[in-house]
């Protein structure tokens, strides 16, 4: 059975749920192999955190340069592996850094790229929607090996516990792959919420809100969601760059969306309309966003949010 | 210095857009510069006016670098008009329905001959919306890679170092010259070109080549598209009007789909 590669996600220490999804999606073309990059000997604990999902072996690999040299360093080594081994796939979760590890690998291995698709098939056929959530397209890469990068929260995953069989393998980076140097990293402010784009329900504020999101952020807790705003919203400062849903923000397609005080710029659509049930609260009968709810209130959110969350409380209860 | 920005014509991202024959029918949409990219040479050129400007005569220069057809001078143009200096712009019948490995081979090529110490990109384009291009110039040049940049810091002796902000968090990265950089949104506010630079760009060069005096040539499109199917429309579903207890019918809504 042919191998295919998935390049292990992480949220903090831990194999993240994006990890399980790229699996449940690679293990239909082949036997998945997890690549895990790590720190020096930061590898096995990492590894013994890959454990959902079908996934038959883990490679570690270990070099303290993926933290100094970021991107570049962490595609050459999946690159190496990648002509290597010369996997059926190579599957990376489409984040930043999914992306641009994924756009090397690909000029390294002068392999066919596909980004941000919602679903692999087993024969690599990807599904992807693009416009906007407009038009879904079915492409497949016709060189090389085929590198595609999945979308968080896109796949439903196998959760099935595994134990997979861990190797390892060294780390030949490339001297080109060492010019840039990271001096610092942060990793996100967490609030309590979930990560915006794997989120299960994202409640999102704009305009309506006139800057005050403590309705949003109640509701949202209340449903375990996270929390979205639009562009408005942003660009006024009223809530964090990066929580920015939309074209120019992130692309995000839960379960649910409930969007408040969010007229629906096709820019906002653009980055929400693939999620799979839309609820949209506004005080304007005639804003645009309505057109594509499966559920709208005509009402001021600072009256409909706080009974919403009162009533999702009390049935918690 | 030598700076180099890239820059894409893309649909108007207000269009509706739409697939011919597995590419983005462009032929029907208006045109434009693509949005990211105006923070890119706005960037370009800021980085100029901090260490002595890019007027004649000035120790810098600002190029803009696209790669699209004929009539994507108009968005260079735009570029120009925002105050860099000249342009390259490449066509070719045989770039049409190229992917963003043929693209970022095409740029990596101008960019190596133009022996530039600073190349500019936005983060993605508003139409394809890889982000993949930056990296894969970054990749092809061997030069280091500098993207998702909310702040850029130069020092003319040579270094550059950027803030990287993503979803994974916020990084300080630095390398020497020459160095491919993305720009996020957040990184400044694009002037909009005066009277002046609009009359000034209708005199500035672009400099139009084909694939043959660029000297590189393209392969096919490495993936293709099988089928592109419109999305059936979303219909409105309910619609209720809040007379007091419309935070209670969004909740029974919810119950009734499972969703809590």
């Amino acid at each position: 059975m042919s191998t295919v590669l998935i390049l292990t996600d992480f949220s903090g220490d831990k194999a993240s749920k994006t990890t399980a999804e790229l699996a449940t999606a690679a293990a239909r073309i082949g036997s998945v192999t997890a690549v895990v990059l790590a720190g020096n000997g930061k590898g096995a604990a990492l590894a013994a955190t890959v454990n959902q999902g079908p996934i038959a072996h883990i490679i570690v690999i270990e070099s303290d340069d993926f933290a100094q040299h970021g991107v570049a360093a962490s595609a050459d080594a999946l690159a190496n592996l990648v002509k290597e081994k010369s996997p059926a796939a190579v599957l990376i979760a489409s984040h930043a850094f999914g992306k641009e590890v994924a756009a090397r690998v690909a000029v390294l291995t002068e392999s066919g790229i596909i980004t941000d698709a919602v679903d692999v098939a087993a024969d690599c056929t990807a599904t992807q929607s693009v416009f906007g959530g407009s038009t879904t397209v079915h492409s497949k890469v016709s060189h090389g090996v085929p590198i595609i990068t999945v979308r968080p929260n896109s796949v439903e995953a196998d959760f099935t516990a595994s134990t997979p069989a861990i190797d390892n393998a060294s780390a030949a980076i490339s001297a080109d792959a060492k010019k840039s140097t990271v001096s610092s990293s942060q990793p996100p402010v967490k609030g309590g919420r979930p990560e915006l784009t794997e989120a299960n329900i994202v409640v999102s504020g704009g305009r309506g809100t006139d800057g005050n999101f403590s309705a949003i952020e109640a509701f949202a807790d209340s449903l375990g969601a996270a929390v979205g705003a639009s562009r408005a919203a942003t660009d006024a400062g009223w809530y964090p760059h990066s929580h920015q849903v939309g074209q120019t923000g992130k692309s995000v397609s839960p379960q649910l969306y409930v969007a408040c005080g969010i007229s629906g710029a096709i820019q906002h659509r653009a980055g929400m309309q693939t999620s799979k049930t839309i609820v949209v609260v506004n005080k304007d009968p005639e804003a645009p966003l309505f057109d594509i709810a499966d559920f709208g209130v005509v009402g001021d959110l600072f009256n409909v949010l706080p009974q919403a969350t009162k009533d999702v409380l009390a049935r918690q209860n | 210095m030598k700076i180099a920005v890239c820059v894409k014509q893309v649909p108007d991202s207000w269009a509706e857009k739409k697939m011919v024959n597995g590419v983005l029918d462009r032929e029907s949409v208006d045109a434009v510069l693509n949005d990211l990219d105006e923070y890119a040479v706005e960037e370009a050129l800021r980085i100029a006016e901090a260490h002595g400007g890019n007027e004649e005569g000035a120790p810098n220069t600002v190029t803009v670098i696209s790669m699209g057809p004929d009539r994507a001078t108009e968005a260079v143009r735009k570029a120009l008009s925002m105050g860099a200096n000249d342009a390259i712009l490449v066509s070719d019948s045989e770039l049409a329905g190229s992917d963003a490995l043929a693209t970022s081979s095409v740029l990596a090529k101008v960019i190596a001959d133009g022996g530039y110490d600073i190349v500019i990109c936005g983060t993605e384009s508003t139409d394809a919306r890889m982000s993949v291009v930056p990296a894969m110039i970054s990749a092809r040049l061997g030069w280091a890679q500098l993207t998702f940049a909310s702040k850029v810091t130069v020092d003319p002796a040579g270094k550059v170092s950027i803030t990287r902000v993503t979803e994974a968090g916020v990084d300080e990265i630095s390398a020497a010259f020459p160095v491919v950089i993305s720009v996020v949104e957040k990184i400044n506010e694009p002037r909009y070109p005066s009277f002046k630079g609009i009359m000034a760009a209708k005199k500035k060069v672009i400099d139009q080549k084909d694939l043959a005096s660029v000297g590189v040539a393209v392969q096919s499109a490495w993936s293709q598209v099988n089928d592109a199917t419109p999305r059936p429309a979303r219909a409105a579903g309910i619609k209720v009007t809040d007379e007091g207890s419309g935070g209670d019918s969004l909740v029974n809504f919810l119950a009734e789909k499972k969703l809590i």
